[in-house]
């Protein structure tokens, strides 16, 4: 709770701190922004990312993998055993046609995929890739495969300990399981963790789903339209947004919504095509990613380097074990919680394993990460890699597709544009329910949580990437130490659900229907 | 044998005619039952928002009320004021597959359908409700014009 009201007086104190100080250090609103947000946020991100004693390998990195690998073991590989069945159940086969109106699997998996696919995709490989090199791609892939164990663990509890209220609305997510799941099992201390996940998910919606969106956007308009103020990028999505979350503009969110899809597989066309145009590079390109994940190929911190960009990249791409996912498929009225959970593994895979690496494949392939060609390492620019115009983040993906497609960045530019607002719908939402599981649900309170929000896209536009990057990255990760402190002690529920459904679905109790 | 007939309505006027046409065709075969069917439109696949999802059972529920009150149960009391056996149905789904599986489910006869109500450009690109629903049905299907 003192998080929050400290929150709130931060914003407070940016918004009337900004003209004053403006004024006296002769320093751009953008400037200003920057240099309090940074200062602010520093002791935070310090903290997440804060190295192993004696080495440079971040806890939190080390905090995912294990999580990830320990739910894969455990579940017996989970992610390869229930795939075919994963996608049954997408498909249907499994739905009970006289439960036709409520949300199907497919309406939970894209909803949660809206949330995730977008920036991390696009922006964030390009961090990944152009500071840990191609090399970083592969533990991406490696990271995206094994996070898919912690999304299914994740969601089934999502569905089974979500809220159903007598109006037949419902709200789950981690901070439910937390307190419903820990009371049942007689743990102390579920609503502590409870309460702590809803901090941070409120700091995350506000971090990775919104100021990271609305920054990387802002770069992305700005590198076709020429530079302006980020303010204006961020006021006039804030405008939207309020429009969508506060006014109940539905019909905004309709359209992107259904736009955002087509979006996704014109950006996978597009990159898909470039990779099959450049067919001869792709041996090459696999080379660099597996040489450059085992030896970092030049990259700054060489192969630790690689590995933790690569890690960090997917997590935040894919939000497996962060618990965001869990808020967004309790959703589904299904009688089997862990049919949830079993589609949720999905995610990882799309996200990550699939678009992730066609980004990272066109970054590679179109040459954009300068290599010394007497050495064959990559040429280092500070602690990233030296790139053709010095473009990082989204616009050097827009550069690497630019570079094969010249009119792309164009459709990059909307895409992103969408992707962004697409995901800070999803995000107010995640942000909202931590919000009301704090404050209780209400008109006033929910207000409250959308001005704020909206506040920080502004905040998020003007601010320069790097303490944008940071804070959104350490919010989220706080989420997983949490997220995932639960999940150790209610794996064992989650087990005897998965005991369960695969007798009757061994036996032929759980059966398809004909549709 | 009770004859099952299933009557399909889309909310419109043009729904009594389908109506006064089934109780007509009721009335000549004697031993019959009177099935009307409304399927609200609806996809699984469709996009929607997380909050859109959190309410959906909520609106779901809404929907199958209003629109038994509104256009199945006022049908219902119409044939069974005339002495009739009937019963109403709600459901979700695509018209044209959902009404094709009620009867099989019911083990209707035949199915009696208004002309289709769509228009314009959703037409053309994916044709009506009914010419679809005369094209994949298992059993005879009347249009009523």
């Amino acid at each position: 709770m003192k998080l929050i009201s400290k929150l709130i007086f931060t914003v407070a104190l940016l918004i009337t701190a900004m003209p004053a100080v403006a004024q006296e250090e002769a320093m751009s609103l953008d400037e200003t922004v920057n240099a309090i947000f940074a200062k602010v946020t520093g002791p935070f991100v310090n903290l997440i990312f804060a190295p192993l004693p004696g080495t440079s390998f971040p806890w939190i990195v080390l905090w995912l993998v294990v999580a990830a690998s320990i739910f894969t073991i455990y579940f017996a590989f989970v992610q390869l055993r229930f795939f075919g069945h994963a996608i049954s159940l997408v498909k249907g086969d499994y739905s009970d046609p006289n439960d036709a109106g409520e949300v199907s699997h497919f309406q939970a998996l894209a909803t949660a995929l809206s949330g995730t696919v977008g920036l991390g995709n696009i922006a964030g490989v390009a961090v990944a890739v152009g500071i840990g090199g191609p090399g970083a791609t592969f533990w991406m892939i490696l990271a995206g495969l094994l996070g898919m164990a912690s999304k299914f663990t994740e969601c089934t509890l999502g569905v089974k300990y979500r809220n159903e209220y007598q109006d037949g609305s419902v709200s789950g997510g981690p901070m439910y399981y937390m307190s419903k799941g820990f009371e049942e099992r007689g743990l102390p201390g579920g609503k502590v963790l409870a309460i702590l996940f809803s901090v941070f998910c409120i700091l995350g919606a506000l971090g990775g789903g919104n100021m990271f969106q609305a920054n990387q956007a802002h770069a992305q308009i700005a590198g076709i339209t020429g530079d302006y103020p980020g303010w204006i990028t961020g006021l006039v999505f804030a405008a939207v947004v309020f429009a969508v979350i506060i006014g109940g503009i539905k019909s905004i969110a309709n359209v992107t919504e259904k736009i955002v899809p087509f979006m996704g597989i014109l950006y996978v066309g597009a990159a898909l095509i470039i990779i099959l145009v450049n067919y001869d590079k792709i041996g090459w390109a696999f080379g660099q990613i597996f040489m450059g994940a085992f030896t970092g190929l030049g990259v700054a911190g060489g192969f630790v380097g690689a590995l933790i960009q690569g890690f960090k990249r997917a997590a935040f791409s894919n939000e497996a074990g962060v618990g965001s996912a869990a808020i967004a498929h309790s959703a589904v009225r299904t009688k089997e919680p862990i049919t949830e959970g079993f589609v949720s593994l999905l995610e990882p895979l799309i996200d990550t394993v699939v678009i992730c690496t066609m980004t990272a494949l066109v970054i590679t392939i179109s040459g954009q990460l300068l290599i010394d060609e007497s050495t064959g390492l990559y040429m280092l620019d500070g602690s990233s890699i030296a790139t053709v115009d010095g473009n990082s983040g989204v616009s050097l993906t827009s550069a690497a597709f630019g570079s094969a497609i010249s009119w792309f960045p164009y459709v990059l530019a909307v895409a992103v544009v969408m992707f962004a607002f697409s995901t800070m719908i999803s995000w107010s939402y995640y942000g909202l329910k931590a919000w009301t599981y704090l404050f209780g649900e209400g008109e006033k309170s929910e207000l409250t949580f959308k001005i704020i929000f909206c506040i920080f896209i502004v905040i998020g536009a003007a601010a320069s990437l790097g303490p944008v990057i940071d804070f959104s990255d350490a919010a989220i990760f706080a989420m997983a130490v949490v997220n995932i402190t639960a999940l150790y002690f209610l794996m064992s529920i989650v087990k005897q659900e998965l005991k369960s459904y695969s007798a009757r679905l061994a036996s032929g109790e759980i059966k398809k229907f004909n549709h | 044998m009770t004859t099952t007939l299933v009557i399909g309505l889309d909310g419109q006027g043009s729904g009594d005619r389908a109506l006064a046409f089934a109780k007509d065709l009721a009335i000549r075969i004697g031993d019959c039952e009177l099935l009307v069917v409304y399927v609200i439109e609806w996809s699984p696949f469709s996009f929607q928002t997380a909050e859109e999802n959190a309410l959906r059972h909520k609106r779901r529920e809404a929907e199958i009320t209003t629109a038994h009150e509104r256009v199945v149960d006022p049908a219902v009391e119409t044939l069974t004021s005339a002495g009739l056996t009937a019963r109403g149905k709600v459901r979700h789904g695509d018209v044209a597959d959902t009404l094709n599986r009620i009867c099989e489910e019911e083990k209707g006869q035949q199915i009696i359908v208004c002309r289709a109500s769509e228009g314009g450009f959703a037409k053309r690109i994916f044709g009506s409700s009914t010419a679809n629903l005369v094209m994949s049905a298992t059993v005879p299907v009347t249009v009523i014009a």
